[in-house]
C-alpha cells in the first residue's frame, strides 16, 4: 500500500496539451494510473491519449469526479493552477512545475493551508512545487518519476530531489528492497509538503516498515525532521544529505539549495540526524545496507519478544512484518523511552501486542 | 541574483528610502568628477560582492576630489578575496552618531517574511546573533502585509525618541515595499545610520532578488554584471544550465541538481576534488551536452592558462532525460572538438541500451554504477597527473 495515492486516485492533468503534460500523461496511463481528465483553458472538448480535456478544473471535477491533480503548466501560471485546483475541491495537488517566484508560492501555500484547516480532513494537500511527484510501485504514479526503477515493498522514500531520488530508489530495488511510496517533495525554499508531513504519513501507513529521507543543503527542514523523528517516528529512518561539498552562498540548481548566512550546511543536517540517533549514509550506495540493517534490527527485536520460532518465520515474511510494532532506530535507552511513551499514550506497546 | 551596493541603493531610491547621493565609477577620473559634483567629503567603496570590504582596504574616505582620485585609483587596483575591483561607489560621506541593522528576509521555516532589527549595526549580524542574540528584534510580516503601527511597535522600545521611531518606521515600510514588490529574498540595510542631526539614512544596501521572478521584472537584466561572469558562467546562463565553478580537477556533468551534488560529494568521498557543479537539466539536447563540455574544459584553466580539469565524468540517470540523447551529444561534441582529458561515462535508465550502442560505435563505453564511475574518473585523473 501507499501514502497519498492509491487505486482510488482519479487524476486530472493541468496543462495536459503541453509537451510535458502530454508526454507524462501517456507515461502515467501506461503505469496504470487512472487519468480521468485534462485541463487546458480554451481546449475543452479535445482529447489527449484518449483523455477528455476540459476548460477548467471545476468542469473536469464535475464530469469525472477527479480527486487528485498534477500540474505541468508554465511557472507564470502555476500558482493560479494550484489555486484553481484547490477551489474545485481537489484533495491532492501535485505541482511539478519549477521556477515559481517564492512570493507566488507563499501566497498559495497559505491559501491551501487555510482551506485544509477549515476542512479539518487534511485536504487539500499540496506537494511541490518543483518536484517529481509520487510513485506508489505497482499502484499508481502522479508526476514524472520513472516507473521501471521501483518495485513494491516496505520502504517509504521521501526526498527534496528528483534524479537523486531515482538513483536511491534504483539502488534500493537492486538490493531487493521495494518501496511503499516514493515521494519527491521538491527543491524550492517553500514547498507544500515537507519532511515532517511525509514522515507523519509514512509512520501511519501500515505497509511502510522503514523510511529513507533524502535531504540537501539549504533551510532547516532536515534539522526539524530529525527532532520530529526522535519524538514521533517509531519506524526506522535512514537519512542522506546531498551537498557536502557545496560552497556557501551559491545556489546549487534548486532554488532552495543554498547555504545562506552560514546555515543550511550538509554537515549541520547530518549532525542533527546523528544526534537524534538516526543512521546517516555518507554516500547513496550506503543507503540500502543501512535500511536492511535497520529493518533487521527491528525484526530481531520483534523475534526476541515473540520467541525464536515465530520470530524466524516473521523475519522471512513481508506481510507478517507489518504487524510487528518493534522500533527500529537508535539506542536501547531510546527504545525504552519510546515504549514507555507509547504506553503512556494508551497505545498498545509492543510487549502487549507480541506476547 | 545578488545586487551590488550601488544597484541596491538605486532600487532603494526608487522606493523613496533615504540614501545619500552617489554614483558608480570605473576609473579614478570618473571618481574625481563624481566627487566634484557631490561637493564635500565622499566615501569610496569597492563594489565587490564579498563581506569585509572595509578590512581589506576597499572603503576609504576622501575629503576633496583630488583625494577621491587617489583613493579610487588605490581601490580599483585591489583584488578582494579573489575578486578584482572593477567599480567603486563614490557617495556623499555621512557623519554617524549611531549604527543600526535592519533587514527583511524569507523565513523558510515559518513561511513568512521576517523583519530583523538590531541596535548593533555596522557589524556582522551573524556575529551579533551569536554573541548577543537578545539585541536582535524579530517580527514576522503577516500575509496581509506590514502595517505602520507594527513598524512603530518594533522600533519604539529600542529607539524611544519619537522622531527617530517615525523615521525608522518610514524606512521599514518602504523597505517592505522593496522586498515585496521587487521579489526580494533579502533586503538588508547595514548600517542604517543615525546622523548627529538625528536623520536616519541607509548607508549600505544588500539585496538578493528571486531569480524565478525575473520574467516579470524587465529592469533586472540591466543589473546583471556581465563582465563579472566567467565565459563558462555566461555560456551556462545562455544555455540554461546550472553551473557553479569549484576548485578541483574532476569535471562533473550530471542531470538533476540533487544527483549533481551527490556526485560531487562522492568524488570527494573517494579522494578526488570536484571541479564544478553542473546540472544539464531534464531534457538534454545534444547542444546542452556540447555546451557542458565547453564550459568545463574552458572555464577551469589555472593562472598559466593550462586546463585544470584532469578528467571528466558524465553521471546520467535517465528519466525524462534520455540516455541516447546524452550519448549523441557526447559523440557529436567529441567529433567537433576532441577532448584532451579522459572521459568517464556512467549512464542508466531511459534508453540506456540505445545509448550504449551509440557510444560503442564510437569506441566509447559506459558504466552503470555511480560509485564505479566516480572511482574510475579519479583513477584516470591521477594517471594524467603522473
Amino acid at each position: 500500500m501507499s501514502i497519498l495515492i492509491d487505486k482510488g486516485t482519479r487524476l486530472v492533468v493541468q496543462g495536459i496539451t503541453g509537451r510535458d503534460g502530454a508526454f507524462h500523461t501517456r507515461q502515467m496511463i501506461d503505469y496504470g494510473t487512472k487519468v480521468v481528465a485534462g485541463v487546458t483553458p480554451g481546449k475543452g472538448g479535445e482529447q489527449v491519449h484518449g483523455v477528455p480535456v476540459y476548460d477548467s478544473v471545476a468542469d473536469a471535477v464535475a464530469a469525472t469526479k477527479a480527486n487528485t491533480s498534477v500540474i505541468y503548466v508554465p511557472a507564470a501560471f502555476a500558482a493560479d493552477a494550484i489555486e484553481e485546483a484547490a477551489d474545485a475541491g481537489i484533495g491532492l495537488i501535485v505541482c511539478i512545475t519549477e521556477g515559481l517566484p517564492v512570493r507566488d508560492t507563499l501566497a498559495v501555500y497559505h491559501s491551501v493551508a487555510r482551506r485544509r484547516e477549515a476542512n479539518g480532513n487534511g485536504k487539500p494537500r499540496l506537494v511541490g512545487p518543483n518536484c517529481p511527484g509520487l510513485l506508489a510501485p505497482g499502484i499508481a504514479k502522479v508526476g514524472i518519476l520513472p516507473g521501471q526503477i521501483a518495485k513494491p515493498g516496505p520502504v517509504g522514500v521521501v526526498s527534496r530531489s528528483g534524479t537523486l531520488t531515482y538513483e536511491v530508489v534504483h539502488q534500493l530495488t537492486r538490493a531487493g528492497l521495494g518501496q511503499s511510496t516514493c515521494l519527491g517533495i521538491g527543491g524550492d525554499p517553500i514547498i507544500g509538503t515537507n519532511f515532517i508531513d511525509a514522515l507523519t504519513l509514512f509512520e501511519a501507513d501500515p505497509h511502510t516498515e522503514a523510511i529513507v529521507l533524502i535531504g540537501e543543503i539549504g533551510g532547516t527542514d532536515e534539522e526539524e525532521a530529525a527532532q520530529f523523528i526522535k519524538r514521533h517516528v517509531h519506524k526506522p529512518v535512514v537519512a542522506f544529505v546531498a551537498g557536502q561539498t557545496a560552497p556557501p552562498g551559491k545556489r546549487m540548481g534548486h532554488a532552495g539549495a543554498i547555504i545562506a548566512g552560514g546555515t543550511g550546511t550538509a554537515g549541520e543536517k547530518m549532525a542533527a540526524f546523528a544526534a537524534a540517533g538516526i543512521p546517516v549514509a555518507r554516500i547513496p550506495s550506503e543507503i540500502p545496507s543501512l535500511v536492511a540493517a535497520a529493518m533487521e534490527r527491528r525484526r530481531a527485536r520483534a523475534g526476541t519478544k515473540r520467541g525464536s520460532a515465530s520470530g524466524a518465520k516473521r523475519a522471512a515474511g513481508t506481510t507478517a512484518r507489518r504487524n510487528a510494532a518493534a522500533r527500529g532506530n537508535g539506542s536501547a535507552a531510546r527504545e525504552t523511552q519510546r515504549s514507555g511513551r507509547a504506553a503512556a499514550r494508551g497505545k498498545p506497546a509492543r510487549r502487549t501486542r507480541s506476547q | 541574483m545578488n545586487l551590488r551596493e550601488y544597484q541596491g541603493k538605486e532600487l532603494f531610491a526608487r522606493y523613496g528610502l533615504p540614501v545619500l547621493p552617489g554614483q558608480v565609477a570605473s576609473t579614478p577620473e570618473e571618481a574625481r568628477d563624481i566627487a566634484t559634483s557631490i561637493a564635500g567629503p565622499v566615501v569610496i567603496k569597492a563594489q565587490v560582492m564579498v563581506g569585509g570590504r572595509g578590512k581589506a582596504g576597499g572603503v576609504k574616505l576622501a575629503n576633496n576630489p583630488e583625494e577621491a582620485y587617489d583613493r579610487a585609483r588605490d581601490i580599483l587596483a585591489l583584488t578582494i578575496k579573489g575578486l578584482p575591483v572593477r567599480r567603486v561607489l563614490v557617495a556623499q560621506a555621512a557623519e554617524i552618531a549611531r549604527e543600526l541593522y535592519l533587514a527583511i528576509v524569507l523565513d523558510r521555516s515559518r513561511k513568512l517574511p521576517l523583519v530583523m532589527f538590531s541596535s548593533e549595526g555596522g557589524v556582522d549580524i551573524e556575529e551579533v546573533a551569536r554573541s548577543t542574540p537578545e539585541k536582535i528584534v524579530r517580527f514576522h510580516v503577516p500575509l496581509e502585509g506590514l502595517r505602520a503601527y507594527q513598524a512603530r511597535a518594533l522600533f519604539q522600545p529600542v529607539l524611544k525618541d519619537g522622531a527617530l521611531v517615525a523615521q525608522a518606521s518610514d524606512v521599514l515600510l518602504k523597505l517592505w515595499r522593496v522586498y515585496n514588490d521587487a521579489d526580494c529574498q533579502l533586503a538588508e540595510v547595514n548600517p542604517l545610520a543615525i546622523t548627529p542631526a538625528g536623520k536616519v539614512v541607509a548607508l549600505d544596501a544588500k539585496v538578493i532578488l528571486d531569480d524565478n521572478a525575473e520574467y516579470r521584472h524587465r529592469d533586472w537584466d540591466g543589473w546583471r554584471d556581465r563582465d563579472e561572469e566567467t565565459p563558462g558562467e555566461r555560456l551556462a546562463r545562455e544555455k540554461g544550465l546550472s553551473y557553479v565553478k569549484l576548485d578541483g580537477d574532476i569535471g562533473c556533468v550530471v542531470n538533476g541538481a540533487g544527483l549533481a551534488m551527490a556526485t560531487m560529494d562522492l568524488v570527494k568521498h573517494y579522494g578526488g576534488e570536484p571541479a564544478n557543479f553542473l546540472d544539464i537539466g531534464g531534457s538534454s539536447s545534444p547542444e546542452k551536452v556540447t555546451a557542458a563540455l565547453k564550459i568545463i574544459t574552458g572555464d577551469s584553466r589555472d593562472r598559466g592558462g593550462a586546463p585544470k580539469v584532469r578528467a571528466i565524468l558524465f553521471n546520467i540517470f535517465g528519466g525524462i532525460t534520455r540516455c541516447d540523447d546524452v550519448a549523441n551529444g557526447i559523440v557529436q561534441s567529441l567529433a567537433e572538438s576532441p577532448l584532451s582529458v579522459p572521459l568517464v561515462i556512467r549512464l542508466t535508465g531511459t534508453n540506456e541500451e540505445a545509448a550504449r550502442r551509440i557510444l560503442a560505435d564510437h569506441g566509447l563505453t559506459a558504466t552503470t554504477q555511480m560509485d564505479e564511475g566516480v572511482r574510475e574518473v579519479i583513477a584516470k585523473a591521477q594517471e594524467v597527473a603522473v
